[in-house]
């Protein structure tokens, strides 16, 4: 009835507060949020003194102003009379095309590398080794300056272009070659090919639940496989097979005609691949080695043939260890593609600096670099986690 | 009768193809046809490579003489690396005075080569640390025993190149375990700060910290203050590189079962006592493989500073292949720098593989 407790006049009831963890928790939160204001504020304060000092015009106006500078490549038409808003678009397009070839080329050929380092041939096991070794050690910026350096020093005058095979030239300009004229029927083959995976994509999900529902398997892939090689080959022969190619040719001191991939692309993709590449290959080797052989055996022991055991049994457990390091290695070969600007590709960061330099906007212009490769990184994380949890053991 | 045909069979010989050389070949190279095919491949590959590269770097080259040797050659010009070693190892660095770099960073090795072995490790080590960086820096700085003070401005080559990458990752390490640990607190205010701070710095390039240092830091000081420009990037340096860290070590927090946590809270081990006597020993052993990833590319990420036109190894060595006279050695430049990154890199990478060992406490 009554309570004793509550009414005692006993001092260790009530611990100080200092003792009292919750409390004590609440005071450190308190002390940091007022520490990292303080800080936040001070630099804000000190910064707009400056600002002001130096009368630099904060804001985005710049943006609508013209940006007179030339881009030597650009996805979307550009010249100097375009604005810098227009400018940093093409940056940020020329980022992606550097960091989408890349990310293909670096998952081909650092998945070779990694299973060539499992090989149980020496020679070959040995050298995917080496090579592992050398592009991991050396830094990546220093291996851009070198083929930077092997494309200007090492490659002959557009004049004395080397070239290997009919339509293929190598010189300090670029890589030029030849490609297949414009005509109507590649762009109808493009549509054809999509709609060849389209479908693929529907008779799998179709076949794996009449597989789901009766047992019988579907050969969904081979099927689609046979069809994105066969219909776009019908297509081009439905056209008339156009055969004329665009063939480079020398005009006065350059090429004219053909592809050019410039010397600092190729350079800045070469030394991403290769760099990144390597990391891949050590992820893919651990993939596939955190796989135990009894895994494989029981699968063969069930009746599974090979290519089965590699699409049922093996990939799916494999993958749920190389994805997620192999996504940050996309990552960083994208935010190291921002080295562009040390060998002249004029990537965002590239265009960023000159604008920087241009207008004297340093806050707006390092702010609009972090902010550009920071939604490159959240949207790749917010996949990740997606695919984690689609991916993610369902246990008991 | 058995004994005889025991003994005989005893004196029969294996197949030469499993044994010897033969053997070797057999199992490695080719015990199958695709892996024979592998090897025919590889060899010819090699094959086509080799010669011609062995023949530029080797028979065709020019090792010492002067840069009109390198005019008319096929080979390589080596001779850039002797001629211009001074200015690539010490930079800008006063002339007659590059004993004193040489010194510090003798120094700096030999004091980490003297730490490699965990028996040392005492606090005498700690000792020995503060005397012999306290040394360093009076021979960086100089202004004592008659040395001319050498401003850091004037700091280049590889001194810069070891000390960003030394202290980077000295500073970092405690900083990146401190954001691992308040990622993993229970208090919400500083979690979500250290978590901002450690994604917001995840999802942008190294260069961006460094413009930010070199072009935007200026801004935010008061009028009249102003930081050093090294310091500057080797600040830029330890945030990035903390980030980095506080993920591995977050990994390595996460790996500790619960079990651990609970022992220790029910010994009465207060928080600060739980993290260094149980948990972190623990976590800190089983991400050093991630830990040492990071430190090897906060090392090669030293070089970036060249953006920023802090003159690193990397940027003496561009300056020096920008001389008319040298142009058109840069392949060769840049193989003796790769060398060079190389050798320390694969140092700290076989080291950390034997310290590994070392610590491995299964059974």
């Amino acid at each position: 009835m009554n309570q004793p407790a509550a009414s005692s006049p006993l001092p260790s009831s009530a611990p100080p507060f200092w003792r009292d963890a919750g409390k004590r928790a609440l005071v450190f939160q308190a002390l940091a949020l007022v520490i990292v204001g303080g800080l936040g504020y001070y630099l804000f304060a000190n910064t707009q003194a400056n600002l002001e000092r130096q009368s630099i015009a904060t804001g985005f106006g710049f943006l609508k102003k013209e940006a007179s500078f030339e881009i030597s490549e650009s996805l979307i038409s550009y010249s100097a009379a375009d604005t810098y808003a227009r400018a940093l678009l093409v940056g940020v397009l020329n980022t992606l095309k550097v960091s989408f070839i890349g990310i293909i080329l670096t998952t081909i050929l650092g998945t070779i590398i990694g299973i060539a380092r499992l090989s149980s041939n020496w020679l070959v096991s040995r050298l995917a080794a080496s090579f592992i070794e050398l592009m991991q050690n050396i830094p990546v910026l220093l291996q851009l300056f070198f083929w930077y350096a092997i494309f200007y020093e090492a490659f002959p005058a557009p004049r004395q272009a080397l070239n290997p095979v009919k339509g293929l030239f190598l010189c300090n300009r670029g890589i030029i070659f030849a490609i297949p004229a414009a005509h109507p029927a590649y762009p109808a083959m493009g549509w054809v090919l999509l709609a060849v995976l389209v479908g693929g994509w529907l008779i799998n999900r179709w076949g794996r639940r009449r597989q789901e529902l009766t047992g019988k398997s579907f050969p969904a892939f081979r099927i689609t496989l046979l069809a994105a090689i066969l219909l776009p080959f019908l297509t081009w022969l439905f056209y008339g097979a156009p055969a004329a190619m665009n063939m480079p040719e020398m005009r006065g001191f350059n090429f004219r005609g053909g592809m050019t991939i410039s010397p600092e692309f190729s350079a800045l993709l070469l030394g991403l691949v290769l760099y990144t590449s390597a990391f891949v290959a050590e992820i893919v080797r651990a993939g596939i080695q955190s796989i135990s052989r009894g895994q494989i055996e029981a699968a063969m022991a069930l009746g599974l043939r090979p290519g089965q055991v590699l699409q049922l049994v093996i990939l799916p457990q494999a993958l749920r260890v190389i994805i997620p390091p192999l996504t940050s290695q996309m990552l960083n070969l994208t935010k190291n593609s921002s080295l562009a600007v040390a060998i002249g590709y004029t990537d965002f960061v590239a265009v960023a600096n000159t604008t920087i330099n241009q207008t004297g906007q340093a806050i707006e212009g390092v702010a609009m670099i972090m902010v550009v490769y920071l939604v490159f990184s959240l949207s790749t994380s917010l996949f990740m986690n997606w695919y984690n949890k689609r991916m993610a053991l369902v246990e008991r | 009768m058995s004994d005889l045909t025991i003994g005989r069979r005893a004196r029969l010989k294996p197949p030469v193809t499993d044994i010897g050389v033969l053997g070797w070949l057999h199992k490695n190279l080719f015990n199958t046809w695709y892996n024979s095919l592998l090897t025919i491949l590889a060899l010819a590959l090699l094959a086509a490579l080799a010669p011609p590269l062995i023949k530029w770097a080797f028979i065709d080259s020019v090792w010492y003489g002067p840069a009109s040797a390198c005019r008319n050659i096929d080979g390589a010009c080596w001779s850039v690396i002797p001629h211009n070693i001074r200015f690539i190892i010490f930079g800008f660095f006063p002339e007659g005075q590059e004993w004193r770099p040489t010194l510090a960073m003798l120094l700096l090795l030999s004091l980490v080569v003297y730490s490699r072995k965990r028996e040392r490790w005492h606090k005498s080590l700690a000792w020995f640390w503060l005397v012999g960086l306290t040394v360093m820096g009076g021979l960086m700085y100089g202004g004592i025993f008659g040395m001319p003070v050498v401003e850091t401005s004037q700091w280049s080559g590889l001194p810069l190149t070891l000390m960003l990458s030394f202290f980077g990752i000295v500073a970092a390490y405690p900083l990146g375990i401190l954001l691992a640990l308040g990622r993993r607190s229970r208090m919400p205010a500083i979690k979500s700060l250290c978590i901002v701070y450690i994604e917001m710095i995840r999802g942008v390039p190294l260069i961006s910290l460094l413009f930010m240092s070199s072009i935007m830091f200026p801004l935010f000081l008061p009028e009249g203050v102003s930081i050093d420009k090294v310091l500057r990037a080797q600040i830029a340096i330890i945030l990035f590189t903390a980030a980095y860290i506080a993920e591995v070590v977050r990994g390595g927090l996460q790996a500790m079962p619960r079990g651990q946590y609970e022992a220790a809270e029910s010994l009465g081990l207060s928080y600060n006592q739980t993290m260094r006597l149980i948990i972190l020993p623990q976590a800190l052993k089983i991400v050093i493989p991630p830990t040492v990833g990071i430190l090897l590319s906060a090392f090669k990420d030293t070089s970036l500073v060249v953006i920023i036109a802090l003159y690193d190894v990397l940027k003496t060595t561009k300056v020096t292949l920008s001389n008319p006279k040298w142009t058109g050695c840069s392949t060769e430049a840049y193989i003796f720098l790769a060398l060079l990154y190389f050798v320390f890199c694969y140092a700290m990478s076989s080291y950390s593989r034997r310290l590994e060992k070392e610590l491995d406490t299964s059974y």
